[in-house]
């Protein structure tokens, strides 16, 4: 990408760009130009959205009703989209692989959704609710795009609340809010434990309307298996319909990715059984940038797996570990006994010993982290999966001492029914027990301040992009950017590139619009037909046990290095011993996750060099090589201030690393510290 | 734990299916109904026979992709979706029955999976509240009565799962229907357009092959979120209303 000219007077940068001393990757990865963000705004931060949204060009509302924009994903950032898309006049055509828009994975949000209307008046603002969201993503996230999050957080909650979405509120019928992990003010906006199904609802309702209306033209049960690039432009998809297997080919003057995260590449995870890379993936292999791969959240308060038939991990709220205490035993042979007979004295209250400040309230990574180090330890509780047991106690009895049972069924009731309808455990009388699992990946395709990325015409949006929340995102802001992204960033920056219309004119018989398609047709051909003997969960499953081992909550230079051949080995056995049942002409869901699950094999791979080229520990990533004394992260802002952005090095080939540089003029970083 | 399963497999819509006998053993109580199936499919597939389609995709029941008749019930036997349905519900030996969704307005896509483009539809016949983009007031201008604002969102939290149609003897929507117009008519913001919603949702109900409401019941003993009969009430309530609005 070419370099801007871009004006930097009155800007005053906190930080030089950083000089990366070491190499792990070395040989795996082929060094390519540094890139910037060729749209990045200057001038004061609080007035650069402001001044964009005037600068970009308009489209004017006659010539709307001729172009055309394709949206892959119905989530919030997808759906929000289309239904901001559909109501300016622009033909959209939206697509999703679930039976509805409804279905998607937004849907399964608990908690809620951030906004800095300082109704509460305890000193929140724009200005903090962007610092908050610096430093919870640990410094490694673009300043402008976060503060024009923080800008529209505002604006979000109105719309919202115009569709009907119901909130929680006070007696005097106006919106309660509630304070979420690490930070100080209360900010969250909530619908009981269930806000990301509102706010999904609430989208959803938007964009049947504009159904109705005629602007959207919905495909459900629809996945797109490759992007068109024509011309050097995105102009359109190749989806496979999944009830007839019949591939289509859908051309347009933009398109929008909004098919959320990857977190299934580790086969076990928070997501819906078929949250996806494919769409993102097939755009990579097509030349848009992979930005920080290896970013990925773990939770620490799921719900532990209970043997090898687990399909999928359920979350507990994190506000659990407000009233929880969480121990293991001092003893690995107490491991096995009903945990009400273990004595005090042996109990280790791992968090409280080693973080007496903060103790079980300490951030996402570092509880998760602590989890898994005492069951590596052999001081795990519950049912041994492989050779440990994976599972730590998280003990309300001081808490129902305290306030009384229906003290804490009044706060917690749906979360404790939950766990006790999975794990057949009643809450009250016995500790729960919790595991860290994959919830959130903070990685995704490039993009610029436009949310495009480096194909022009392809744009991206929530979960799939990389840029608000660095290497770590905070409670209640995923909702909050990808109804931002949907809402109200992506249809004030598209029009700018929809005004050079009009495009050339493209039918199915342009080149590119043919390969795309007899790709996709060669490839579904070659996934039935391999005939092997395994099926795609049991690669699925196995690639899942790599990721989880070597590029999890810790990692290290010799697990990457193993990984990555293993990964290799996996990859050729998959395309030599697959083996898919049915016909590619109707509804056939092996065919669907194989089709799946090879791009996990690759997207892994990928994961697993960017998190060997980052030797530092930043936010959800953790390199064991790079911690202080006491074990706790080591950032290097000297050498790893950047965005690793990939390029796709071809079929045997070696990704290519652009390198864009962090440089912080609002704020400076500092070092994380919870003792 | 060792099973007897007796399952619809279809092949397509225009077709006929029939039940099919599947033996499985070594079935763990932890297991949720669905990894049951799972773990029938992987043997399917390991034996040279086609898994049987079924949907599902939160797996933690709020997507409402999931949903299948079990022993004659939506759902199965707790209150709870399918994919919340563990295993140790049943015992050892057990013979299930799985069906899927049965109702005019849901036609067989294939084995377990059914097509409920119908309730979309419903829904962009008036099942939203007009605000465009951009378009709204400040969000605290206008308060909300509490004990509305809970109602709404009570009815609010329905997943659009379909199971209140398939237990539904007359295979009607009016649960669903019902909650959509109270969620939505219990705000403020809803009600501008309060008639004409109820009005286009329930033509579109009717055109699409749902049957009428009898009060029977069954539609709120099978709802995995426990959406109460009174929406029912409201529906026919505000139809009335918006009738004699003259709508």
């Amino acid at each position: 990408m070419a370099s801007s000219d871009k004006d930097l007077s009155g800007l005053h940068p906190t930080n030089e760009p950083s000089v990366q001393k070491s190499d792990d990757a070395h040989g795996y990865y082929v060094p390519g130009d540094k890139i910037v963000d060729p749209v990045a705004p200057t001038g004061p931060i609080k007035d650069r959205w402001t001044q964009r949204k005037f600068d970009n060009r308009l489209v004017n509302p006659a010539n709307r009703r001729k172009l055309s924009v394709i949206i892959v994903g119905t989530g919030l950032a997808g759906g929000a989209a289309a239904a901001t898309l559909g109501e300016a006049g622009y033909q959209v055509k939206s697509f999703c692989y679930q039976d509805s828009p409804r279905r998607a994975h937004s849907i399964a949000a608990q908690g809620g959704i951030n906004a800095a209307k300082n109704y509460k008046e305890d000193g929140d603002s724009i200005g903090r609710l962007f610092y908050d969201t610096v430093k919870g993503g640990d410094y490694r996230s673009r300043e402008s795009n976060v503060y024009r999050l923080a800008e529209v957080s505002a604006n979000i909650i109105d719309q919202c609340v115009a569709q009907g979405v119901p909130f929680a509120r006070d007696y005097a019928g106006l919106l309660d809010n509630r304070s979420f992990g690490g930070v100080q003010v209360s900010r969250t906006f909530y619908a009981r434990g269930q806000t990301g199904q509102q706010l999904l609802i609430g989208a959803y309702q938007a964009m049947e309307r504009q159904v109705a209306a005629g602007t959207v033209e919905q495909f459900t049960r629809h996945e797109m298996l490759e992007l068109i690039v024509a011309d050097g432009k995105a102009r359109g998809i190749v989806a496979r319909d999944l009830v007839t297997g019949e591939i289509e080919t859908h051309l347009a003057d933009a398109v929008v990715l909004a098919s959320g995260g990857y977190g299934n590449v580790f086969f076990l995870s928070t997501n819906a059984m078929g949250s996806n890379v494919t769409a993102t993936w097939r755009a990579h292999r097509k030349g848009a940038y992979m930005a920080n791969p290896c970013y990925t959240q773990i939770h620490p308060t799921c719900i532990p797996v209970s043997g090898d038939h687990q399909s999928k991990l359920t979350l507990m709220s994190e506000s659990l570990r407000n009233d929880g205490r969480i121990w293991v035993p001092k003893k690995k042979e107490d491991c096995d006994k009903d945990p009400r007979e273990i004595p005090e004295e042996d109990r280790d209250y791992y968090l409280e010993r080693i973080y007496p400040s903060f103790g079980n309230l300490v951030p996402r990574d570092i509880a998760s982290r602590q989890a898994k180090n005492m069951c590596d330890e052999g001081r795990g509780v519950g049912p041994k999966v492989g050779d440990f047991r994976r599972g730590v106690y998280l003990d309300f009895s001081d808490a129902i001492a305290r306030l009384g049972e229906d003290g804490i069924r009044e706060k917690y009731d749906n979360l404790f029914d939950m766990y006790e309808r999975i794990t057949g455990e009643n809450p009250y009388e016995v500790p729960m027990r919790i595991y860290p699992a994959v919830h959130y990946v903070m990685g995704g395709l490039w993009v610029d301040y436009h949310l495009q990325s480096n194909i022009p015409g392809l744009f991206v949006a929530g979960e799939a992009n990389f840029s608000d929340h660095g290497a770590n995102r905070l409670g209640a802001s995923a909702l909050m950017q990808g109804l931002a992204d949907g809402y109200f960033v992506l249809p004030n920056t598209i029009r700018d590139y929809l005004a050079d219309a009009p495009f050339d004119k493209l039918d199915e018989s342009h080149p590119a619009v043919a390969e795309a398609r007899a790709d996709v047709e060669g490839r579904v051909q070659k996934l039935v037909s391999i005939n092997g003997t395994r099926s795609a969960d049991s690669y699925h499953k196995e690639l899942g046990n790599i990721m989880w081992e070597y590029c999890g909550m810790e990692r290290t230079e010799e697990g990457l290095r193993k990984a990555i051949d293993m990964i290799r080995e996996l990859k050729a056995d998959f395309w030599s011993n697959l083996k898919v049942l049915g016909t590619a002409d109707s509804l056939n869901q092996s065919l669907e996750k194989a089709g799946r699950v090879a791009d996990f094999i690759e997207l892994g791979e990928l994961m697993c060099i960017d998190a060997l080229n980052r030797r530092e520990s930043c936010g959800g990533h953790f390199r064991a090589e790079s911690q202080t004394e006491d074990g706790e992260a080591l950032r290097h802002d000297d050498e790893f201030a950047y965005v690793a952005a990939w390029e796709w090095g071809g079929e045997n080939g070696q990704p290519v690393l652009h390198k864009e540089d962090l440089i912080y003029t609002a704020i400076e970083m500092k070092q994380r510290s919870y003792k | 734990m060792r099973l007897t399963l007796n399952i619809w497999r279809q092949a397509n819509a225009d077709v006929q299916g029939a039940m099919h006998r599947y033996e499985l053993d070594g079935v763990s109580e932890d297991m949720s109904f669905l990894e049951m199936l799972d773990v029938l499919n992987e043997q399917l597939n390991a034996k040279g026979e086609e898994p049987i389609a079924f949907d599902s995709d939160c797996r933690e029941g709020i997507c409402g992709m999931c949903g299948l008749m079990i022993n004659g019930m939506a759902h199965g036997p707790e209150v709870t979706t399918t994919c919340q349905l563990h295993m140790r519900s049943f015992n050892d030996g057990d013979e299930i029955t799985i069906e899927p969704w049965r109702a005019e307005a849901f036609p067989v896509v294939k084995d377990l999976c059914v097509d409920r483009g119908a309730l979309d539809r419903m829904i962009q016949s008036g099942g939203y509240i007009s605000a465009n983009t951009g378009s709204a007031p400040e969000a605290n201008s206008v308060p909300a009565a509490r004990d509305k604002a809970m109602r709404a969102f009570n009815v609010a939290t329905c997943i659009g799962c379909g199971a209140c149609v398939a237990a539904c003897p007359n295979g009607s929507a009016s649960l669903f229907v019902g909650a959509k117009i109270t969620h939505l008519g219990e705000l403020p913001q809803g009600q501008p357009e309060r008639d004409s919603r109820v009005v286009g949702m329930v033509a579109q109900h009717d055109h699409e092959g749902f049957g009428g409401c009898t009060n029977i019941g069954e539609c709120t003993a099978a709802c995995p979120k426990e959406i109460p009969m009174d929406v029912i009430s409201q529906l026919n309530k505000d139809l009335r209303t918006a009738l004699k609005n003259g709508h």
